[in-house]
């Protein structure tokens, strides 16, 4: 039964995945990327993982494509403007992603794994996760923290706009 | 419940479509996106991992690779408006002004 959900699941995220690269509308890109990532959600959710389910649909989901679909909004990117790559060169990078993801599913077949299925296991809920990162990654969990916070400043100062160009809207 | 080989090959095709669109589109927000469908893909194999070796340090770590992408998400896009301040445009090819 998992199993089949399993199925329906990873095909719909590959389904998502490839409209989100090929659609030409960036709109569209960014709302299949959230589908994606809403599946990606369901397979977290498959393996009892429960604290990573809230936390994609939360900050991925929800926060980081808001920001992606914000920013394509203020700078009035929703048309087909984009210019093409030719074709020559779009069949060369399809060919090499291909042979990438042929190389990497190979290796993996080569090497015989584990054949029985995932453990049902409860590591992934809030509470025994929440106790693992304020016990043992106390420290990491402040240094990001410290890492956010720098990244907030210079994502403000990079976005500022200088005075002049203020005055000369104002104006 | 399926194997972790399940998990490998659906990481792997994800991963790889993200290396694809990367290479092929020429939109910068777009080829934000990419590589946040690369992380993700990343991030489900480290869970499959964990729950296949029921140890909890692979989820945290994917917690940690989610706060690093949201930074790198902020800062990415705050330089893309700047660049289309000056470019009017998000398209990578314009960017290689650097290139000798």
């Amino acid at each position: 039964m998992l199993s089949y959900l399993f199925y329906i699941l990873g095909g719909l995220t590959i389904f998502t995945a490839l409209r989100m690269i090929l659609a030409s509308n960036p709109v569209h890109s960014v709302l299949y990327l959230i589908a994606t990532f809403f599946l990606i959600s369901g397979q977290y959710l498959l393996m009892n993982a429960q604290f990573l389910f809230i936390v994609n649909l939360i900050v991925y989901a929800g926060a980081i494509m808001v920001l992606f679909l914000f920013v394509l909004m203020l700078l009035n990117l929703n048309k087909e403007t984009e210019p093409q790559k030719s074709i020559k060169s779009k069949f060369t990078m399809v060919i090499s992603a291909g042979i990438l993801m042929i190389t990497l599913l190979a290796a993996f077949i080569q090497n015989q794994h584990d054949p029985a299925s995932l453990p049902l296991t409860d590591i992934g809920l809030v509470k025994n996760l929440g106790r693992v990162l304020f016990t043992n990654y106390v420290v990491p969990f402040e240094i990001s923290s410290i890492l956010f916070l720098a990244a907030m400043v210079g994502a403000v100062l990079v976005g500022k706009q200088k005075n002049e160009e203020m005055e000369e809207i104002n104006e | 419940m399926p194997g972790i080989d399940h998990y490998l090959w659906l990481s792997s095709i994800l991963f790889c479509i993200g290396v694809a669109g990367v290479l092929l589109r020429r939109n910068g927000i777009i080829l934000l996106m990419c590589i946040e469908l690369m992380l993700n893909a990343v991030n489900l194999l480290f869970t499959a991992f964990s729950t296949y070796y029921q140890d909890s340090a692979g989820q945290i770590f994917v917690f940690f690779i989610m706060v690093v992408a949201a930074a790198e998400v902020a800062v990415g896009l705050a330089i893309l408006v700047m660049i289309y301040r000056n470019t009017k445009s998000v398209d990578v090819s314009i960017m290689d002004k650097l290139k000798f």
